[in-house]
């Protein structure tokens, strides 16, 4: 069945934007411990880091919620010594790709300090950054780097997906002892679902089987963050056709939940994985390995990976619409591993529809 | 606080206002303590136990006794490759320093760091790195969590002259000055990055201390192999610091004399030459300080055996304790990685 405790009646819940699940999560934090500050190029500023840190300011005040200099390294490193002598710093940056100045401080030192030092030193602290997609992010604005960060024992990485999830996952981030990579999509701020009131925490580490799990599954789609709608999307493209699908929504990449996608593709002996970033070398290729190493026997055909192309992200909407995979690209992978015809059809956008844009409701700039 | 150039600050002027037969006696005792230890890993390194690179501080000793003999218990230090003498003046624990060296399960870190990564947070000293500059923020980090919570405390930094051209250095020293943080730069200018030396890497006629200035940080400049130029030195600043004014800024003139790396003397290979090493050898900030012990206290042979003996026979111990102990298990486990 689908893993949705927070849906149970026990919870009650109010219907929030995927930016309010952040913002609620670090008001939470910020409001239960005082060791807990937040600090951003732009975090207390009217536009509030898309609406995730509006008003925090007004409530805890300047020392809590801070705005930087532009010096992305030297500041993570600030956060980082800071997260060594009783803070719980948040450090938001608003692309992951200005955070690649400070990739020293996060992978030399905020993932080593634990371990360097035989265990004396936990770096309580979490980086967030914000992917995205579409609308001129271009070759530096979007990039999804989950597997650099993914791949650095020390670090742990979370890819919320869903509102309660940013909220959920955000807080456990936050009162982990260890340096979390939060990676925020930026396609998902505007959606909107039912989120739990009060300290709601995701476990890190643990994946959310979405979708399917009544047995009957030929397939499993796992998603990474925006990634696992489209994987929605696609399950019910297939149910059209018959087709009944498992949707895995990752939710961490590290640590990775082995058991929740190995149980699924026993089920279904078929798996195609849908990621933000580049397929080669990518969060897709370990979740492959992962059953190709450990689950051959149960599968029934070759694993697909969805991501992608092998070029930085161009700026043209022409350019970028046949640039991103969506929906139709997990169909027709789930198709083909099921020996099923592809109408070429599938891909048809409807009319009306940016493919460089969530919905309509989403405008530039951004 | 005005920003003042201390280059003058003599021994003799201190010494007016300043320094005890008590504290003249400490700071020896702190540069001698770093001298031994360091001459017994030269002495023993070619053992080839110590299974790690070494960065021997010997002939800088006078900054991390005099900066140390300025602190109160609870500051703060950190420190980059070369922290022996940084983290002894803490009086960081000894046993703990030889054991990591030696890779055995009671180091400071377990084995897991060697010689670049010493930390022994008990003493203020909050540990050490080897890539050159990233303490610099980490550091400011600790003084901003001083800043928050008004705790009192003011927290060092060591860096080197080559550590003063990482971007972390200037955009640590621009956020310290917004923050008014209780941070203490101590710059050990010793000509040489490795092997590299200033002029091809920094502008002649600009002092590292200049870049500070240009960021509103209160500077000292003087002599690095005078222990009491810069306990004079890095007292105001301590002060300076702990009085909110501020971050504060020293830079030091000194010189290593052993190879970058390693246990030898390496002014053979041609970056630098043996009348330059002569002159800083002279300087040897160790044999000026027993002088001024001698002339002002009249102490005797006996007082500086003594105080050898004692000290060698502590780092002996510690010696001999890190090489009986046992090695860490050799597996390593998720425990190892995440808290
Ligand atoms: C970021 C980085 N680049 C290069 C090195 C290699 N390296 C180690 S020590 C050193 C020289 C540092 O010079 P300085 O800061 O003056 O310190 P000193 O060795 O003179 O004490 C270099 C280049 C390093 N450890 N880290
Ligand atoms: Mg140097």
């Amino acid at each position: 069945m689908p893993d949705d405790a927070h849906r149970s009646a026990a919870v009650s819940t109010r219907r929030m934007t995927f930016a309010q699940g952040l913002l609620e999560a670090q008001a939470i934090a910020l409001e239960q411990d005082p060791s807990v500050y937040l600090m951003g190029l732009g975090a207390p500023d009217p536009k509030g880091i898309f609406g995730t840190t509006s008003g925090l300011l007004q409530r805890f005040g300047p020392e809590r919620v801070q705005d930087m200099p532009l010096s992305e390294n030297a500041m993570t490193g600030v956060a980082v010594g800071s997260a060594i002598t009783g803070m719980r710093p948040i450090l938001t940056h608003q692309r992951v790709d200005f955070a690649l100045v400070a990739m020293e401080q996060m992978v030399n030192q905020a993932a080593k300090w634990f371990f360097m030092f035989g265990g004396q030193v936990p770096v309580p602290l979490t980086i967030r950054m914000i992917v995205g997609r579409g609308w001129g992010q271009g070759p530096q604005h979007s990039q999804s780097l989950q597997a650099w960060f993914a791949h650095v024992p020390g670090l742990k990485v979370v890819m919320p997906a869903t509102p309660a999830d940013a909220k959920g996952l955000l807080l456990s981030a936050i009162e982990d002892d260890n340096p979390v990579i939060c990676l925020e999509h930026r396609w998902l701020y505007g959606l909107a679902d039912e989120v739990p009131e009060g300290p709601y925490r995701v476990p890190l580490g643990k994946a959310r089987l979405m979708h399917g799990g009544g047995g009957k599954a030929e397939v499993t789609l796992v998603g990474l963050s925006y990634m696992s709608l489209e994987a929605l999307r696609a399950a019910e493209i297939l149910a059209e056709q018959g087709i009944e699908a498992e949707v895995i929504d990752l939710r961490s990449v590290r640590p990775l939940d082995e058991a929740t996608i190995l149980d699924s593709v026993a089920r279904t002996g078929r798996l195609v994985v849908a990621d933000t970033a580049h397929v080669r070398f990518g969060a897709g290729a370990e979740v492959v390995s992962l059953v190709v190493e450990q689950a051959f026997d149960k599968l029934k055909a070759a694993p697909v990976r969805i991501g992608l192309p092998d070029f930085p992200t161009p700026t043209s909407k022409a350019l970028s619409d046949s640039y991103y995979p969506r929906a139709p690209h997990l169909v027709a992978a789930a198709l083909k591993l099921l020996g099923r015809p592809v109408d070429p059809e599938l891909f048809a956008v409807p009319e009306g529809r940016n493919l460089d844009q969530p919905d309509s409701s989403f405008t530039g700039p951004f | 606080m005005t920003s003042a150039s201390a280059a003058s600050a003599g021994s003799a002027a201190a010494l007016a206002n300043g320094p005890d037969p008590e504290l003249l006696w400490r700071l020896y005792r702190l540069m001698l303590y770093v001298r031994l230890v360091e001459e017994k890993i030269v002495a023993l390194y070619p053992e080839q136990q110590m299974r790690c690179p070494v960065h021997l501080s010997i002939g800088q000793e006078a900054p991390a006794a005099g900066v140390a003999a300025a602190l109160r218990p609870g500051d703060q230090a950190m420190s980059g490759h070369r922290s022996h003498g940084h983290y002894l003046a803490m009086d960081a624990d000894l046993d703990g320093m030889f054991a990591e060296i030696y890779g055995k399960a009671p180091g400071c870190a377990r084995g897991r760091g060697g010689s670049m990564h010493l930390i022994d947070r008990a003493k203020g000293f909050l540990g050490a790195v080897p890539i050159v500059g990233s303490t610099i923020p980490i550091a400011a980090g600790a003084a901003f969590t001083s800043k928050l919570r008004g705790d009192g405390k003011v927290t060092v930094i060591y860096l080197g002259d080559g550590a003063a051209e990482t971007g972390v250095f200037h955009e640590t020293l621009n956020f310290a000055a917004l923050k008014k943080l209780p941070l203490l730069f101590v710059c050990e200018n010793n000509l040489y990055s490795v092997y590299s030396p200033m002029e091809v890497r920094q502008p002649l006629g600009r002092p590292i201390a200049g870049i500070a200035r240009a960021h509103g940080v209160a500077t000292w400049e003087g002599d690095g192999n005078d222990a009491v130029a810069v306990w004079q030195m890095a007292s105001e600043a301590v002060e300076a610091c702990r009085a909110g004014h501020g971050p504060a800024f020293l830079e030091l003139a000194t010189y290593r004399w052993r190879e970058h790396c390693g246990p030898n003397f390496d002014n053979d290979i041609g970056y630098r030459t043996v009348e330059e090493y002569e002159t800083w050898r002279a300087r040897d900030p160790l044999a000026r300080h027993k002088a001024l012990l001698q002339d002002r206290l009249g102490a005797d042979d006996a007082a500086f055996a003594a105080l050898e003996g004692e000290l060698q026979a502590r780092i002996d111990a510690a010696v001999a304790k890190a090489k009986a102990a046992a090695f860490p298990v050799d597996t390593l486990s998720p425990e190892d990685c995440y808290a």
